[in-house]
């Protein structure tokens, strides 16, 4: 008898790779070299950017001076050495930017650009530079230079890798303070915010009170506005000349205050969704066994209401953590003084155009976020694991003392959320608030403010459309090919990998990251920096994740072996893709369309550095109208955002059950 | 599709097939040849790779190990797009959006047959399977097995040289599942194509294959008819596995006897060492009772001891239907108790009562001698 207890030596099978083997492969390594061309690149960029120090080397300088007549003949002077004897530049000075420049008049005290006196510059080393006017000078020969074009030269710094950067980083108080505010100000957040969210979750799941439904759809509202929205509404409540100023006692809106206020506006929404998910999949044999041991209801609550919907609090909570930690709109809005790391960012790129410094905050951003991410990915992965397919879904019994509790509660939060909206489109109907509250659409002409007119609002439009066909078509089609495809487990291993990454990475170090990479210009892509190719793959790449974990979900709900079946039929996968699988996940292709669109519409943190005047978007609009002082004209370019995201949400809906009666007929029986 | 073959000639062979998961190895030197026609069952407990087999067949997961020749040619490296069969899923894959008629139309488009022709086939595949109106309907609006019988025929409307059924049966309920089982047979037998099916269903192998290969960890165990295998397992496991079997510990004697606690009963012949420990095994069924001893036909009044004759102690009797199951001890079984399946038929004419003594007999021939299953 044979050996049967190990593989015998010799050559292995290696299966021969079929048509559709190859154009499956094919198709994922095209979609993974996207991801790598939008993420992985541009992330690389920027981390070697962050370790780039730039340094005026005075030491590879050579000076001479000349007498009254023209002749050299006095000593050869180093650069480190003038500097010493005039003190000229502090060495913090001589650390600079890739754009740095010194003036070398200030190490000859006794330079006059009407002296006849001539001056000779040089480097001492081959690749050392220096500017005459806009001219670059390298190589060591002398230039001899007379004084009016002397003191026209500028010394140019030195690239090294290093961590000095993050050094001055971390030893500038007025920076690093920021990584406290941001943390405290997202604990905050994450604290008031789940809490708020798990009640009215709770009151939605667990009682039996009226206009259910109602809740449901004002919870989800935030969703549709950009971030700094509820900013603009707590400047109209709280601000300067606030309606409601006097119920802060003095405090200031603009900081800390403002920010936690609305965040919580802007995270509710999302923590609401996955708390309300956690409690809906609860088990109610767990409550009939604790009414049966006679536990009482405050017991049940911490023994079996809490356990259970644990996974789903850390989640809720890690998210708002991100999401806070990442915003830029509001803190912008409403930060005032407060710096926090999103919009040190801003400042340090558009306002300094210091980019080693805003690479180097970028870093220390995605820090928290990637940690918070990687934990809410594990304990979402825990969470599916809770599912059992023999739970009895829980029916809340009347109670009506709870009942208007509940109901109290829940229109409380409802009425903060229409609250603030309200108060935005009150103050854009507004003439001029406080002084003059007649009602006009004079804040509409938006042409007449800065921030692009009307021309952003269908710029934003056009750039959500595409966001949303393009994004869905790329990601529904990558995550197929990563989902059915046979063999080639690293490859889809990685590929899974790179689809989790986006949103890992906030939108400020995304959009900074797209800078340092598009905006090169040795890099042949260069050409679609400034256009609005850039926003829309900044968009669905910046999106990626939750799209492509829906579409994810909806694959893995199909039958493992229709591929099988179409093989063995002899039929093209792509026949089985287009006649079967599209058209079984259309209500999961819908949805993620439209979250494409709504987060194009709303999203300021990713395009923010990399509009251009012809492309301009209502969100960024609204962010500079803001920091132009046009408040009113914001809100109500926010409210548009607004209506259109309700609209298109509308819209999305009667499509959905049009396509869905049409297509999905075969759903009832 | 044109055969090179002709019914009873070899169609399928598999030659020293492995599969390896890892260090795990799923197949461990698979040999098996396929005859033009066949009907085959692929039977054992789950995890014994007979899934494993059916797809390397199919060249849905390839071997990792080894040659599948199929009606003459080496497919063993080839896609399933490229190799010639159909095949049917105990889920049914069927296409939730396309009706009926587009489902089993799915692989007869881009044959190069026209719009009429393909009409044509559908309707012939509906009426093969019984199922002549339901064409226009969606996969949920039928039932479980009506469902199978569409995949079925999505599967036959090319034509192909090799049918695979992997668990086809298994998601049905059992009355559905029996009538099922009549149909696919019928069918295959009408078509006379070469089938292969997986099943963990002893019953269902027995009633359908023409050969039945019986796997486990790995390794085939026994090929044979339903009968052969059932009359003359090729080792412990296969004895125990399709149908049941009393086990009692004994040692081997001459190539035709054993010895059972003290009593030298003759057997089944075997080729075991004797003086070694081995299994002795009958089927309750092949248990003779006896009442209170064998009468002879000639001499009705004369009570004589048959052979392999056991006066046993009923210690317990439960009925099931269409015979009495009994327990049976004596002091040469030790603790173990005998099962015993009566006909209702002997239980009356024999007056069998718990408590009661009686007598049996193990017959010779259906008392069969194994190595003991650790050793194996």
């Amino acid at each position: 008898m044979t050996d049967t207890t190990s593989l015998p030596a010799g050559p292995l099978i290696k299966g021969k790779l079929s048509r559709d083997d190859l154009i499956m492969r094919g198709g994922m390594m095209v979609i993974a070299l996207y991801l790598v061309v939008t993420l992985a690149f541009p992330l690389w960029a920027m981390l070697s950017k962050s370790f780039s120090t730039y340094r005026i080397e005075l030491s590879q300088y050579e000076f001479q001076v000349s007498d009254d007549n023209g002749v050299f003949s006095g000593t050869i002077l180093n650069g480190t050495q003038l500097n010493t004897e005039t003190g000229a530049y502090t060495d913090q000075e001589l650390s600079t930017g890739s754009d740095g420049r010194l003036s070398v008049t200030p190490f000859f005290p006794d330079f006059s650009f009407r002296s006849p006196v001539m001056y000779r510059i040089r480097n001492t080393v081959p690749d050392g530079r220096f500017l005459i006017g806009s001219n670059l000078q390298k190589g060591t020969d002398w230039v001899v230079l007379d004084s009016n074009t002397f003191r026209r030269v500028q010394l140019r710094p030195v690239k090294a890798t290093g961590i000095e950067n993050f050094a001055n980083y971390f030893s500038t108080p007025a920076l690093f303070n920021s990584v406290k505010n941001s943390i405290w100000i997202a604990i905050v957040s994450t604290i008031i915010t789940v809490t708020l969210a798990f009640w009215f979750a709770y009151a939605l799941n667990r009682s039996c009170m009226r206009f259910k439904g109602m809740f449901r759809l004002v919870a989800m509202a935030p969703i549709l506005v950009p971030s700094l929205l509820p900013g603009i509404a707590l400047v109209y409540l709280f601000g300067n000349q606030g309606m409601l100023k006097e119920l802060l006692f003095g405090a200031s809106i603009y900081g800390p205050i403002g920010i936690v206020i609305g965040s919580v506006f802007f995270t509710f929404p999302h923590a609401f969704l996955i708390i309300s998910t956690a409690l809906a999949i609860s088990d109610a044999r767990l409550y009939e066994a604790a009414s049966s041991l006679r536990s009482t209801p405050w017991r049940t609550f911490w023994t079996v209401t809490i356990p259970g919907a644990r996974y789903g609090l850390i989640s809720a909570a890690f998210v708002v953590f991100n999401l806070v930690i990442t915003d830029f709109g509001l803190p912008k809005v409403i930060g005032g003084q407060f710096n926090v790391l999103a919009v040190d960012i801003y400042k340090q790129v558009i306002g300094q155009q210091n980019f080693e410094m805003g690479a180097v905050v970028s870093v220390v951003l995605v820090v928290p976020a990637i940690l918070a991410f990687a934990i809410d990915r594990l304990v979402q992965s825990k969470q599916v694991a809770l599912l059992s397919a023999r739970s009895v879904p829980y029916r809340p019994k009347s109670n009506p003392k709870t009942d208007r509790i509940m109901l109290i509660y829940c229109s409380m939060v409802a009425l903060f959320i229409v609250g603030m909206l309200a108060v935005c489109q009150f103050a854009a109907l507004i003439k001029f608030w406080p002084y003059d509250l007649s009602l006009s659409l004079n804040n509409y002409q938006f042409d007449k403010m800065d921030g692009g007119g009307w021309g952003s609002y269908f710029n934003s439009i056009k750039m959500a459309l595409l966001t949303a066909v393009i994004g869905t078509s790329i990601i529904f089609f990558g995550a197929y090919l990563v989902e059915k495809s046979n063999g080639f487990k690293t490859g889809r291993a990685l590929f899974q990998m790179f689809a989790m990454l986006p949103m890992a990475i906030p939108g400020m170090v995304l959009g900074l990251a797209y800078i340092f990479f598009f905006n090169n210009p040795s890099n042949p892509l260069n050409a679609i920096y400034g256009t609005m190719a850039i926003l829309v793959i900044c968009s669905v790449t910046h999106f990626y994740t939750v799209s492509h974990l829906t579409a994810v979900t909806a694959l893995k709900q199909m039958d493992t072996e229709f591929e099988s079946v179409s093989a063995s039929l002899k039929q093209p996968t792509m026949k089985l893709f287009a006649r079967v699988t599209v058209p079984v996940c259309l209500p999961a292709i819908l949805d993620i369309s439209i979250y494409l669109f709504v987060n194009a519409m709303t999203t300021v943190s990713a395009v923010v550095f990399l509009y251009s005047p012809k492309t301009t978007l209502a969100s960024i609009a609204v962010l500079n109208m803001d920091d132009a002082g046009d408040i009113a004209p914001a809100a109500a370019m926010g409210m548009m955002i607004f209506y259109t995201n309700a609209a298109a949400r509308i819209l999305h809906l009667i499509a959905s059950k049009g396509i869905l009666s049409r297509t999905q007929a075969w759903r009832s029986r | 599709m044109l055969k090179k073959t002709s019914p009873g000639d070899l169609y399928l062979s598999i030659q020293d097939l492995w599969k390896a998961f890892g260090e795990f190895l799923a197949l461990r030197d698979i040999s098996l040849d396929i005859n033009e026609g066949e009907f085959i069952c692929f039977l054992g407990p789950s995890g014994c790779g007979k899934t494993t087999l059916l797809r390397a067949i199919a060249g849905l997961d390839l071997q990792t190990k080894g040659t599948v020749m199929q009606d003459g040619k080496d497919v063993s490296n080839l896609p399933p797009s490229e190799r010639d069969f159909g095949i049917v899923f105990q889920s049914y894959a069927l296409f939730p959006n396309l009706t009926i008629e587009k489902n089993i139309a799915f692989g007869l488009e881009n044959t190069g047959r026209s719009k009429s022709e393909i009409a044509v086939r559908v309707a012939e595949l509906l009426n093969l399977v019984g199922l002549p109106d339901q064409g226009s309907k969606y996969p949920a609006q039928l039932s479980g097995g009506q469902q199978q019988r569409i995949a079925l025929a999505r599967a036959i409307a090319t034509n192909p040289g090799l049918l695979l059924l992997d668990e086809p049966l298994s998601a049905l309920d059992a009355k559905v599942r029996v009538h099922l089982r009549h149909e696919i047979k019928e069918l295959q037998r009408k078509l006379g194509v070469t089938t292969v099916m997986v099943t963990h269903d002893q019953e269902e192998a027995l009633a359908m294959a023409d050969r039945i290969v019986v796997m486990n960890h790995g390794v085939i165990e026994q090929v044979g008819t339903p009968t052969e295998i059932y009359r003359h397992p090729a080792n412990l496991f296969v004895a125990d596995f399709i149908g049941e079997m009393n086990q009692l510990p004994a040692v081997a004697g001459d190539a035709e006897t054993l010895e059972l606690g003290g009593s030298i009963l003759k057997c089944e012949p075997h080729s075991l060492q004797k003086g070694n420990r081995i299994v002795a095994a009958v089927r309750p069924e092949d248990i003779i009772p006896h009442g209170e001893g064998a009468r002879s036909p000639d001499a009705p009044d004369v009570i004589t001891t048959p052979e392999n004759a056991f006066e046993v102690l009923i210690t317990e009797m439960e009925f099931l239907g269409s015979f009495w199951r009994c327990r049976l001890s004596h002091q040469t079984f030790g603790a173990r108790e005998l099962i015993g399946d009566f006909s209702i038929n002997a239980v009356r004419r024999l007056g069998l009562e718990a408590g009661e003594q009686m007598m049996i007999e193990l017959p010779r021939n259906r008392l069969m001698a194994f190595t003991p299953a650790e050793e194996g």
